[in-house]
């Protein structure tokens, strides 16, 4: 069977700010790089719709960078299946390509959480990274009335863009405490440049901790919000809710490769390896962490895939700093007990099944859970439900199998 | 490149800008409901990055694209089942 | 020294065959309790297609498949919706004369004994089945024929056995079969007047001598295409396929599920051990799928799967007591029919217990029939 074969010395997956700095270092370096990414461009999250509406300085100089050097770029790829040792499958809309290298770079990033509460399955309900990657894809938001909700400095990030593409962001709810947030804040004090970003990010908004969406309701799609703050409750209407509760990484393909993970995240060392011999990874893969973490990760990971570790080593006090951010926001931001009671028996938790709440709760673990009430078994393959139950039931997810994505069934037919 | 692109979506002619993905287009034509559960519940986009598979619609005769990570094309017919 | 039993009967395994087991021991009035290694509607249960058939293989085959799609018609309206009992019927798909001269043989086998079916010409078949290819000559339709969700029906069973009293042991791996029960790998024992092997491919690793192989068999779930597919379809070499004792081999076998999802089949392997999945027969069974559907290649595809069958030399399950012991009964061996005759298993299997007449004859299926190699009391 014809297929078309990419072969490389440092294949990096995943086209965010890590797998880019990864493959700059390493084309860099000399190696011949090829980097494969799911969406239809590169830039990942954070840097999505860059290139063709460029707002971000830092992505700006990488994306030159990457032009600078001789790096092939494979978007629109699902890299589902291993085939040998150093080869992988990827199914495009053309079909499935070999992708052979010698070294590997995970930069497969994070998704958001989301948890379930009643009416989250109502249209119009979307994460809130996820309403500014669709603005960024086009959606138009004007005028619109916007609660963004959920945890974590992404909400402000996401209020500040959707504002200045003219929604109406009619508040922040944020989970965590003042005193947390407060606490970030002030943790921000040995990184000034994010001090005044955060600072001026939060300008112009209500911005409420101790609170969260309790329910979301409308007929057919979102019409209105409860929300509740340290013992109060009251409605807002409101055209979206953006909500998202910090990230998850990326994990199936660290999963399938057999790479240790640790705490839900890949383990590396000081030099992005993984478990796996001439497997790295980098970003937030590795521990949410942020852009400056992630770049630097990438950095190393590429240099030390192109076998400079010497030059790998030199980052690590750049690394270690943006470390401490990583752990600063892990901390603030931490999810209250409280949402894990905000779904109600008849609340959806498995969206891809319709699988509620009641019928979860009568099992102990995921795999009985998934084998009885087939939540994990649609296309989502658990990214979503599994997030929610990990922090609901403290349950395990357990590991993938191939495909790790859907693809078609002539895919799954290779050689 | 062209700046623009005209699709259509449920037999509506929709203009997006070129490199926008089909669901903004779909919900430019102010369609919140782009399918239904496997219990009939209405759904639409949930992650906007690939992985929720809530935004599915039917893209030229094909079922099941995810409509967030399609970019619109001249003449695409785009359906939502609502 | 002897103690008077915990329990009547001990079942040992949780699939659907020893939870058809249990619920039929309460049922009847005995103490039970069953055992289950990992989950209850694990194993070949959770693995395999959920079908309802009648098969023709033999007349001891039929009956039991026929006496098992009775009860399960019995049953089915107390059945939760999570069991999905489907009545999509079967049509076994021809695809040249010989196949056709097949599908009359079975014809006449079914309406003798009293089984609707009817045949389809080559027009027929195509407005059944609109996205089978051209070419086909025909086929029989086995109306009768349903699909359902395994676990759950392999939990209804078990609730039920639980509701009269039986108690349920989950994660309790067995070591070894006693003189007069089980111990546990946590050291603790179980004792029973009646011990029942229902461990389905891990039968043998419990009796010793035990002729049960374990039949790999592979399987992928498609996402939803609801007018797709109407009937489950088998190919008429699905026959030669279950009948060979070669290594390894194909069938195209396809099933709907009700929310329009497809599980495509078939494959067996002898000789396996390994549950990875084998790209090589994945591949085969596949484009053997995608032969008779050629529109199957572009939908899209979830999950692939493995699991294992309990295949028996003469393709009949083994159930009831094992001479060498004078408690131990058998309850497995179903390869690629425990779904179906599960219920009648369950019947068979207390019958004998409580020495009852049998609706059907039980001699194809009792242990006592084939000779065990070395039979002595087993350690797992």
């Amino acid at each position: 069977m014809d297929r078309p074969r990419h072969a490389c010395d440092v294949l990096v997956v995943g086209a965010g700010p890590a797998g880019l700095a990864a493959a700059y270092r390493a084309a860099h370096a000399g190696r011949r790089v090829t980097v494969v990414d799911d969406n239809p461009d590169a830039g990942g999250q954070i840097w999505r719709g860059e290139q063709r509406e460029p707002r971000s300085r830092e992505a700006q100089v990488w994306f030159e960078r990457i032009r600078s050097v001789d790096i092939e770029l494979i978007a629109g790829a699902r890299v589902f299946e291993q085939n040998g040792p150093r080869s992988f499958l990827a199914e495009t809309p053309a079909g499935v390509c070999e992708l052979v290298f010698e070294n590997l770079v995970l930069a497969t990033g994070a998704r958001e959480r989301f948890l379930p509460f009643p009416g989250w399955t109502l249209p119009n309900v979307i994460g809130a990274g996820g309403l500014q990657a669709l603005v960024k894809n086009g959606l138009p938001i004007e005028r619109k009335k916007v609660v963004v909700a959920g945890s974590g400095p992404l909400l402000l990030a996401v209020a500040a863009y959707l504002r200045a593409h003219g929604a109406e962001v009619l508040l922040i709810a944020e989970q965590a405490s003042s005193l947390r947030v407060a606490r970030f804040g002030l943790g921000l004090i040995n990184q000034p440049g994010k001090l005044s970003q955060a600072f001026a990010l939060a300008k112009g908004f209500r911005y409420l901790k101790d609170c969260w969406v309790v329910a979301a309701k409308g007929e057919g799609k979102l019409e209105s919000l409860v929300l509740q703050r340290r013992g109060k409750r009251w409605g807002v209407s409101c055209d979206y809710l953006a909500c998202g509760f910090h990230l998850v990484p990326n994990l199936e393909l660290a999963e399938l490769l057999g790479c240790k993970i640790e705490d839900g995240a890949v383990s590396v060392d000081e030099l992005q390896q993984t478990s796996v011999s001439q497997v790295y990874a980098a970003g937030e893969a590795t521990g949410i962490g942020g852009l400056e973490l992630s770049l630097i990760e990438g950095e190393i990971a590429g240099l030390a895939a192109a076998g400079n570790r010497e030059d790998a080593r030199r980052l690590s006090p750049e690394r270690a700093k943006q470390q401490r951010f990583a752990d600063l926001l892990n901390y603030a931001f931490a999810l209250r007990d409280e949402l894990k009671r905000l779904a109600a028996p008849e609340t959806i938790v498995c969206r891809c099944e319709d699988v509620v709440l009641d019928r979860l709760r009568a099992h102990d673990s995921w795999r009985a859970a998934k084998l009885q009430t087939r939540c994990g078994m649609g296309p989502c393959q658990g990214r979503i439900c599994g997030s929610a139950v990990e922090f609901l039931f403290d349950w395990k997810v357990e590991s993938v199998r191939p495909p790790i994505l859907p693809v078609r069934v002539e895919s799954l037919l290779s050689k | 490149m062209p700046e623009t692109v005209r699709l259509i979506v449920n037999d509506v002619e929709v203009t997006m800008p070129a490199g926008s993905m089909v669901s903004a287009a779909i919900m430019a034509t102010g369609v919140s409901v782009f399918r239904r559960s496997v219990t009939g519940e209405p759904r639409g986009p949930l992650c906007g990055m690939g992985i929720c598979f809530e935004c599915r619609v039917t893209i030229d005769g094909e079922a099941h694209c995810r409509s967030c990570q399609t970019e619109c094309r001249n003449g695409m017919d785009v359906r939502t089942d609502g | 020294m002897t103690s008077s039993p915990v329990y009547d009967v001990v079942i040992i395994g949780g699939g659907i065959v020893g939870a058809a087991c249990a619920a039929e021991c309460v049922a009847a009035g005995l103490r039970v309790a069953i055992v289950e290694a990992r989950m209850i509607g694990g194993g070949a249960t959770a693995a395999g297609m959920g079908h309802l058939v009648v098969m023709d293989d033999s007349e001891a085959q039929f009956a039991l498949t026929r006496y098992s799609q009775t009860l399960w018609e019995e049953v089915r309206d107390e059945l939760p919706r999570e069991v999905e009992y489907d009545v999509c019927g079967t049509i076994w798909v021809a695809a040249d004369d010989e196949e056709m001269r097949e599908v009359m043989r079975k014809q006449q086998f079914y309406s003798e004994r009293g089984v609707e079916v009817e045949v389809l010409d080559a027009q027929s078949l195509a407005e059944a089945e609109p996205n089978l290819r051209a070419g086909l000559v025909g086929g029989l339709r086995v109306a009768a024929d349903s699909v359902i969700y395994p676990p759950c029906a392999a939990t209804f069973f078990v609730e039920r056995a639980k509701a009269r009293g039986a108690d349920v042991f989950v994660g309790k791996p067995v070591q070894e079969i006693t003189s007069d029960g089980v111990r546990l790998r946590d050291g603790t024992t179980i004792s029973a007047g009646v011990i029942v092997n229902a461990a389905g491919s891990w039968s043998p690793s419990l009796t010793a001598g035990l002729d049960v192989k374990k039949r790999k068999g592979h399987l992928v779930i498609t996402d939803r295409y609801p007018q797709f597919l109407r009937h489950q379809l088998v190919e008429l070499g699905y026959l030669k396929s279950a009948h060979s004792h070669t290594a390894e081999s194909v069938a195209f076998n396809i099933q709907p599920r009700r929310t329009g999802q497809l599980l495509i089949g078939s494959s067996r392997q002898y000789d396996v051990e390994e549950s990875t999945v084998d790209v090589s027969i994945l591949n085969r069974m596949l484009a053997r799928a995608i032969e008779y559907l050629p529109t199957l290649g572009k939908l899209s595809s979830l999950r692939a799967w493995t699991g294992f069958r309990a295949a028996t030399p003469d393709k009949l399950p083994l159930i009831g007591p094992v001479v060498e012991h004078p408690r131990l009964y058998l309850a497995t061996g179903h390869e690629g029919l425990g779904i179906t005759t599960s219920m009648g298993t369950a019947k068979l299997l207390v019958d004998q217990i409580v020495n009852r007449a049998p609706a059907i004859p039980v001699e194809p299926y009792l242990p006592a029939r084939v000779a065990m190699i070395g039979a002595e009391l087993a350690h797992a």
